[in-house]
């Protein structure tokens, strides 16, 4: 049975673990820290697959239904007889599986980390942050309640906004920093409109009673589809503005100019955060409303898919332009994350009909680990060569051979090869599209290409292409090419995954109804995607293997489109424009102008007529007595003079 | 008794106060104004005596009042010399124009 302390002992070891670091760990025992945070992760972790294997196979399937189990509930905050803000633990597939994943890919990049930031000054305040951050997503998946939710997500919020700005005596690190914190909250101002509109009609938080209230008919469902407003329910706008803020999370179009930008974080936060994990947290809202969406309100589902696949393929047309490898990881991210996105966005609701749902959590759950793989490859690969640029890489796979294999598998799990992880589930949403939109199924496979050839455009950019030169002098003397064994091992684990993970059985785990069903695997089928990917990764091969001057011919051909796609579709300067000459000149300086002018203007009036009156009276104050005496008689003669003229 | 009559007492106390007001506004020694209060006080003692002597001669309260104030009169003059001692042995001076610290 499961034991309700033992599951909250999850997100509790991090937030002990950051406490503990945080306040004594940094100034008494820095050199520990990290062994510290990674064993209370390992703890976490352990707990986390105990529970996993118990509710998959013992307690979580009823009449071959799995349920979805409150673990523990109290409450936090009354605010009406019937309406109260709950702190609790829900289990059901989907919470279950994140836990699992959260813990794992947390405890990978804390191992990592003891190699990766050995010898950094703040070693010790970046493990406290990482152990924040996984606090805040356990907690963020455990919620029972969407209020709670909003809570912790304002918490994932603040802990990316601190590992961004981890290297804060870069100027870069600091504006991405930034840049990533306003573009969030500018979209959670969107999820909590969400939230409110939600809950004022349905009269509850509670995520079961709140998709119990919005999915059957009755009461609380006419209201709010009776409420109309610019054209659309108030369900349709209140699911559309909790999608805004899991877009922005998620990073997807228009709220997607965060996350290359957050590149600026030490790399392997950038695995943990800005691939595998918070950035899900919109897909993973999206699920957790998604008998709503499905049920209720399929125009909110149509957005989710068509911003989905729209982010998707941007991404994908920014990614193969891009030159900083991260960057090029980070838009792939959002491009699969678009893939998880337009899955649900595609799905229908139970059984058969709920694959797309079902293929986009299994995306995510492989996504997770050859993206996290990716990421901290390219930390080995950016640690040996202190670039980030491709044109300072080039033929490493002599030189860091399981770093070289480890990327290689992580490569082909994304671009969709079997038998690697990645084939499974992009197969499944393929699969999902094409039983419900062909649109979006035409783009899925020209973005799954895409994601193809700009894999490999990276691999062979990093570890082929030309013989590496060493630009400083340093690695000759005792630096070996091949990381340290506490880097290695992550990379070595996450790579056994990627090949093993496509064959975990999801549709019995995890869909949309709790019921499992069965999937046929369809070789007609899957052979035109596989296709597709093979001749990507040819592409990318007869271009990128030797150094050539092909990819330069071939942006040069496609010029204006090429440069469009290199300065990423312009978005950035877009909104600054948008931001600096049209929000600040139009609304902000009349703004400050009338603050400037007319409410300082009357403060200082008041304080100026004060001042002018006092200078005119100050002299009565002469200190000499007599004067005084004077004013005290003359007031006196003045009082006895009324007194006997005017008393009747 | 015929000739003076209450009239002419408050003529008298009158004439006093007013000549102690005057002194004390004109006087710039301290100890002079110090005198000039002593005959505003006494010019009330005056009016005391005379009501309760003139209205309400079977009764006392009139002269208890003034026993009173003669008797407030000197704890002040104590308080008051010891005043103008202080602000003598810093300003090496008793007039009360020198002594105009307390200003805007």
């Amino acid at each position: 049975m499961l034991n309700s302390n033992c599951i909250a002992l999850i997100p509790l070891l991090p937030i002990i673990s950051f406490l503990i670091i945080g306040l004594a760990g940094r100034r008494y025992f820095p050199k520990f820290s990290g062994i510290l945070g990674t064993l209370s992760l390992l703890t976490a972790f352990i707990l986390s697959a105990i529970v996993a294997f118990q509710y998959f196979f013992e307690v979580g399937k009823v009449d071959g239904v799995y349920q979805k189990i409150v673990a523990m509930k109290y409450v936090w905050l009354h605010l009406l007889p019937n309406v109260s803000i709950d702190m609790g633990i829900l289990l059901d597939p989907i919470s279950v599986m994140m836990i699992v994943i959260v813990t794992f890919i947390s405890l990978m990049v804390h191992i990592y980390s003891i190699g990766y930031m050995h010898g950094e000054p703040r070693y010790a305040t970046y493990y406290a942050f990482l152990s924040l951050f996984t606090f805040s997503m356990l907690g963020l998946v455990l919620s029972t309640n969407i209020f709670q939710i909003y809570i912790f997500w304002e918490l994932v919020g603040v802990s990316s906004f601190l590992l961004i700005g981890f290297y804060y005596e870069k100027p870069s690190a600091v504006a991405a920093s930034k840049k990533a914190f306003i573009v969030t909250r500018f979209a959670d101002l969107g999820f909590l409109i969400g939230i409110l509109v939600l809950s004022y009609y349905s009269e509850t938080l509670d995520f079961q009673t709140l998709i119990a209230r919005l999915t059957t008919e009755g009461p609380y469902l006419s209201s709010i589809a009776g409420a109309s407003f610019i054209g659309a329910s108030a369900l349709t706008w209140g699911l559309v503005l909790v999608f805004a803020g899991g877009a922005g999370k998620s990073a997807m179009f228009p709220f997607h100019i965060w996350l290359p930008d957050a590149m600026e974080g030490p790399t392997p936060v950038s695995a943990l955060i800005h691939a595998a994990t918070m950035v899900v947290a919109g897909v993973y809202l999206v699920a957790r409303l998604f008998p709503i969406f499905s049920h209720s309100c399929p125009q909110a589902l149509d957005v989710v898919a068509y911003i989905g696949i729209f982010s998707s393929l941007l991404a994908a047309v920014i990614a193969c332009t891009q030159t900083d490898i991260k960057r090029v990881l980070a838009y792939s991210t959002m491009s699969q994350i678009g893939f998880m996105m337009f899955a649900l966005g595609v799905s229908g609701y139970g059984g058969e009909e709920g694959l797309g749902f079902m293929a986009s959590m299994f995306h995510l759950f492989t996504h997770s680990i050859f993206k996290a793989l990716l990421f901290l490859g390219a930390g080995a690969v950016i640690h040996y060569v202190h670039s980030n640029e491709m044109k300072d890489m080039g033929g490493l796979r002599k030189l860091m051979p399981i770093t070289h294999i480890t990327f290689l598998l992580a490569c082909l799990a994304i671009a969709g090869i079997p038998p690697f992880a990645g084939f499974f589930s992009k197969e499944e949403i393929l699969l999902a599209c094409w039983n419900s939109n062909k649109i979006i199924f035409g783009a899925a496979v020209l973005t799954a290409g895409l994601t193809a050839f700009y894999m490999f455009r990276l691999y062979f950019s990093i570890f082929w292409s030309k013989e590496f030169k060493s630009h400083n002098n340093n690695h000759d003397d005792g630096h070996h090419g091949e990381a340290p064994a506490t880097m290695l091992l992550p990379l070595i684990i996450l790579a056994g995954l990627s090949v093993v993970a496509g064959f975990v059985p999801f549709s019995q785990l995890v869909t949309s109804d709790g019921a499992g069903f069965a999937t046929e695997f369809h070789i007609g089928f899957a052979l035109g995607p596989i296709l597709i990917a093979v001749s990507a990764i040819i592409l990318a091969w007869f271009m990128y293997s030797k150094e050539s001057l092909v990819p330069q011919k071939v942006a040069d051909s496609l010029k204006g489109f090429y440069t469009a796609a290199y300065r990423k579709f312009y978005f950035d300067e877009i909104y600054l424009f948008v931001t600096k000459k049209i929000v600040f000149n139009l609304i902000g300086r009349p703004a400050a102008w009338v603050d400037k002018n007319i409410f300082d203007g009357f403060m200082n009036l008041l304080a100026s007529v004060t001042v002018a009156l006092s200078e005119a009276i100050k002299s009565f104050q002469s200190g000499k007595t007599q004067e005084y005496a004077i004013y005290f008689f003359a007031g006196t003669l003045g009082f006895v003079l009324l007194f006997i003229y005017l008393w009747t | 008794m015929n000739g003076i009559g209450l009239e002419h007492i408050l003529f008298i106390s009158t004439a006093l106060f007013f000549i102690g007001v005057y002194g004390f506004l004109t006087r710039k020694n301290m100890i002079t104004m110090l005198m000039a209060i002593e005959l505003i006080l006494n010019s009330i003692n005056i009016n005391f005596l005379a009501f309760n002597k003139y209205l309400y001669a079977d009764k006392l309260d009139g002269l208890f009042f003034t026993i009173f104030i003669i008797a407030i009169a000197a704890a002040e003059a104590s308080v008051a010399i010891a005043i103008i001692i202080h602000l003598y042995r810093s300003l090496k001076s008793i007039d009360v124009d020198d002594a105009d610290l307390m200003k805007f």
